[in-house]
C-alpha cells in the first residue's frame, strides 16, 4: 500500500486495485499486497449459509456485524422433496426470522441473478458470496468473490476479510459478435485457451468494444464464468448501460467515474477479435474442452437444458425462443427450461417467450439451481445432454455415464431442434421475423 | 509474497512449525508419511461428491475421491499426505472438499498449484497446503516428511518402505504467509474465532 506524496502523481491502477484500495482504506495498493477490506455486502444461500452458519454463530454467541449488509437467498434445495433438503430449507427460513434479516429472497430464483435484480450490488462495492459463482457481481463493477462457509462466518462477525491484491488479466475484445454468437461463446473460447485455472486466482477484466456492446445479462455471463477461468473476480467497468440497468433494479445514486482501469494500469493483456468468433461447445468433462461447434461430430442429444445462473437469464431465454419460435424440438429430445429468476420468468411470459418455448415442446421448470447443482432429478444413465450451464464435470449433474456438453442458449436450442449438436447459424437467419421459417 | 505481507500488519511472526520435520513415522513403523499420488485438476466434485453434499462432513468424507480411488477413504491413515498435479481443488466453493480431507486425517496436500478458493477454504478448515513446483516428481506410496515453516518436503522412503537414509530428494515449497500457518496450527478459522470470543466473554 502506498500513499503518494503531495505533488507526486498517483500510480496507474487497475479497476481491481482501485476497488480494493477503496475497501481497505488505502490510497493505492499494489498486486501482491495483502490487505484487510471492509465488506459492503455478504450474500449466501440455503446450501452454503444457515445450515452451517447458524450452529457456528450460536457456538460463538456472536452477533451479525450488520444485518443490513447481509442477503440470504433460498434457491438450492427449495424444490427438492427429500427430508434432508426440506430440513435445510426450514433451517434457513427459521434462522432468517430469528435473526430478523431484512433481505431474504425465498424461492425467487438463483442468488446471482436475484441479488443484483433487487439493487444490492452497485459499482465500487466490495462483496463476498457463499457460492463459487459469486463473481457474477463483477459485471456491475463491484469486487465480488466467492468464499466458503467458515470464511463467511468470519465476515459475519467481523465485517471484514483479507485479500491479496491480484494482478489483472485484461481480456480485450475488439469488433462485434456475429448474430447467434454470445458471451457464453466468448467465455468457452477463453476457458478452452487458458484452462480451468488459467487466471490463477487473479482478476480478469473484460473490455473492448465487443464487451461495451453487451447487455448487462451478457456481461453477467462473462463475470459468472470467470469462476471456470479460475479468477477471483471477473470485472466489467461500469458504464451507462450499467447505470440504466441498475436504475431499473432500484439502485440509483451511482457514481461511475472512479471505477475504471487507468490506461497504463499494470496487467497482462490479451486481445481477441469478436467478429471472427464462432459458436463454441465444451465436450463432456470440463468447460476447458471447448472448440468450434462446427468442428465436432453432429452428436445426437436426448436432453437439452437451458438453466442456471449462467444460461437462463432473460437474454438466454430470448435467444432460445429466436431459434425455436414456430418450430417443435426433435422428437427424440426433451427440452427443459428453468428461467433464472421469477422476475425474468415474468418478463419472458409478458414477451410471449415462454409460450413460444412451450409451443416448441419445452418443459418449463422452477426458477432455482435445480439440475445444474445436481439437486433436482439427475440426468439418466448413458444420456447425452447439451446445456447452457457453466460446468460439466463428470458426475456433477447425474451418473458418471451421463455426457454433458456446454454451449450457448442458441446452440442448445438449435441442437434441440435438430436432435443433434448443431451450429445455431445453420438454423438462424438474422433479421427474419420470428416464426417465419 | 512475504515482504508485502509483512507490510500489511496482518502478520505476527512466530517460529512454531506445523510439522516438526523429523521423526514422522507411518503407523506401520516405516519412516515418513505415505504419499497418495493424484493427477492434475482434481476438482471439488471429486473431493466432495454433490450427491452426498446434503449430509454431514463425516458422510461426505467417506465418499471423498471415490470416483478416482474407490478405496481411498477406507485405506487412508491419519498423517498421510496427498501429492497431486497442478490445479488441485478447482471448481466449487464448497469447503467440504477441504473438510473431508481434514476428517480423513490428511496432514497436507502438496501440489504445484491450487484452486484459489480451495486455497482459502483449506486454511480456514485447518488443512495445510504446500505449493511445491516439483511435487509431481513424488510417486504413490513413497514416504515424505515436510516442514511447513521452512517450506521443504523431503522424500524419506521409497514405495516399498525402504529408508532412503537421507538420500531422498528435497523439494522447496512457496513460503506461506505466517497468518495462514497460524490459522492451520490453530485448527482453522472457527477455532481461532472461538478462542477470541471466549476471551471476550470471560473478560
Amino acid at each position: 500500500m502506498t500513499t503518494p506524496l503531495p505533488g507526486q502523481p498517483a500510480p496507474a491502477q487497475s479497476l481491481a486495485q482501485k476497488l480494493i484500495a477503496h475497501a481497505s482504506g488505502h490510497g493505492a495498493v499494489r498486486p501482491g499486497d495483502v490487505v484487510t477490506c471492509r465488506v459492503d455486502l455478504a450474500m449466501f444461500h440455503d446450501s452454503s449459509g444457515p445450515r452451517r452458519l447458524k450452529a457456528m454463530l450460536d457456538e460463538l454467541r456472536a452477533p451479525i456485524w450488520d444485518r443490513e449488509r447481509v442477503v440470504l437467498v433460498i434457491d438450492h434445495h427449495v424444490h427438492a422433496s427429500d427430508d434432508e433438503s426440506r430440513r435445510i430449507v426450514r433451517v434457513a427460513r427459521e434462522w432468517a426470522r430469528e435473526q430478523a434479516l431484512p433481505h431474504v429472497y425465498d424461492n425467487q430464483g438463483i442468488c446471482h441473478i436475484v441479488v443484483p435484480q433487487h439493487g444490492h450490488i452497485r459499482p465500487g462495492m466490495f462483496c463476498v458470496g457463499g457460492d463459487s459463482h459469486a463473481c457474477t457481481g463483477g459485471a456491475f463493477g463491484a469486487y465480488m468473490f466467492a468464499v466458503g462457509t467458515t470464511e463467511m462466518l468470519g465476515v459475519l462477525v467481523d465485517g471484514s476479510i483479507w485479500v491479496r491484491v491480484p494482478h489483472t488479466l485484461f481480456m480485450r475484445w475488439s469488433g462485434r459478435l456475429a448474430f447467434g454468437v454470445t458471451a457464453k461463446d466468448m467465455m468457452l473460447s477463453m476457458i478452452g485457451r487458458f484452462g480451468m485455472n488459467g487466471a490463477q486466482y487473479q482478476a480478469v477484466e473484460y473490455c473492448g468494444e465487443a464487451v461495451s456492446a453487451l447487455s448487462m445479462g451478457e456481461r453477467m455471463t462473462l463475470a459468472n464464468m470467470s469462476a471456470e477461468l479460475g479468477a477471483q473476480v471477473g470485472l466489467v467497468a461500469p458504464d451507462d448501460e450499467t447505470r440504466s440497468w441498475l436504475w431499473q433494479a432500484g439502485a440509483r445514486d451511482i457514481d461511475l467515474a472512479p471505477w475504471s482501469s487507468d490506461e497504463d494500469a499494470p496487467g497482462t493483456r490479451h486481445n481477441f477479435d469478436a467478429s471472427t468468433l464462432a459458436p463454441q461447445i465444451a465436450l463432456p468433462g470440463s468447460p476447458a474442452h471447448a472448440r468450434d461447434v462446427a468442428d465436432i461430430e453432429p452428436t445426437p442429444v436426448q436432453l437439452a437444458y437451458i438453466g442456471a445462473c449462467t444460461g437462463a437469464k432473460l437474454d438466454d431465454l430470448r435467444a432460445a425462443a429466436r431459434v425455436l419460435a414456430g418450430y417443435r424440438v426433435h422428437a427424440s429430445v426433451r427440452l427443459l427450461v428453468a428461467p433464472a429468476s421469477l422476475r425474468e420468468r415474468d418478463v419472458a411470459q409478458r414477451e410471449g417467450i415462454l409460450r413460444r418455448l412451450e409451443e416448441a415442446g419445452a418443459e418449463i421448470l422452477p426458477s432455482a439451481c435445480g439440475l445444474c447443482a445436481g439437486y433436482g432429478a439427475a440426468l439418466p444413465d448413458n444420456s447425452t445432454t447439451i446445456a447452457s450451464v457453466a460446468r460439466n464435470f463428470k458426475g456433477r449433474m447425474g451418473p458418471d455415464s451421463a455426457q454433458v456438453f456446454l454451449a450457448s442458449p442458441y446452440t442448445v436450442a438449435a441442437s434441440a431442434l435438430r436432435g443433434r449438436i448443431t451450429d445455431p447459424r445453420e438454423v438462424l437467419w438474422d433479421g427474419e421475423p420470428e416464426g417465419a421459417r | 509474497m512475504t515482504a508485502p505481507l509483512a507490510r500489511s500488519g496482518l502478520l505476527q511472526r512466530g517460529r512454531r512449525s506445523v510439522d516438526s520435520g523429523s521423526g514422522q513415522r507411518g503407523s506401520d513403523g516405516t519412516p515418513g508419511r505415505r504419499v497418495w499420488r493424484l493427477p492434475a485438476d482434481i476438482d471439488t466434485d471429486v473431493l466432495a461428491p454433490v450427491m452426498w453434499m446434503k449430509y454431514s462432513a463425516e458422510v461426505v468424507a467417506q465418499h471423498c475421491l471415490e470416483a478416482l480411488r474407490p478405496q481411498f477413504a477406507l485405506e487412508v491413515r491419519a498423517g498421510d499426505v496427498i501429492v497431486a498435479g497442478p490445479n488441485f481443488g478447482i471448481g466449487s466453493s464448497r469447503e467440504q472438499a477441504a473438510a473431508a480431507l481434514v476428517h480423513l486425517g490428511i496432514a497436507a496436500v502438496i501440489a504445484p498449484s491450487f484452486g484459489g478458493l480451495f486455497f482459502r477454504n483449506a486454511f480456514n478448515v485447518g488443512l495445510l497446503l504446500l505449493t511445491c513446483r516439483d511435487a509431481e516428481a513424488l510417486g504413490d506410496g513413497e514416504r515424505i516428511e515436510f516442514d511447513a515453516q521452512e517450506g521443504v518436503v523431503r522424500c524419506v522412503a521409497d514405495a516399498h518402505g525402504r529408508d532412503l537414509q537421507g538420500r531422498g530428494a528435497l523439494f522447496d515449497c512457496e513460503p506461506l504467509p505466517p497468518f495462514l500457518l497460524e490459522r492451520v496450527q490453530a485448527g482453522g478459522l472457527l477455532a481461532q474465532l472461538k478462542r477470541r470470543f471466549q476471551a471476550t466473554a470471560s473478560r
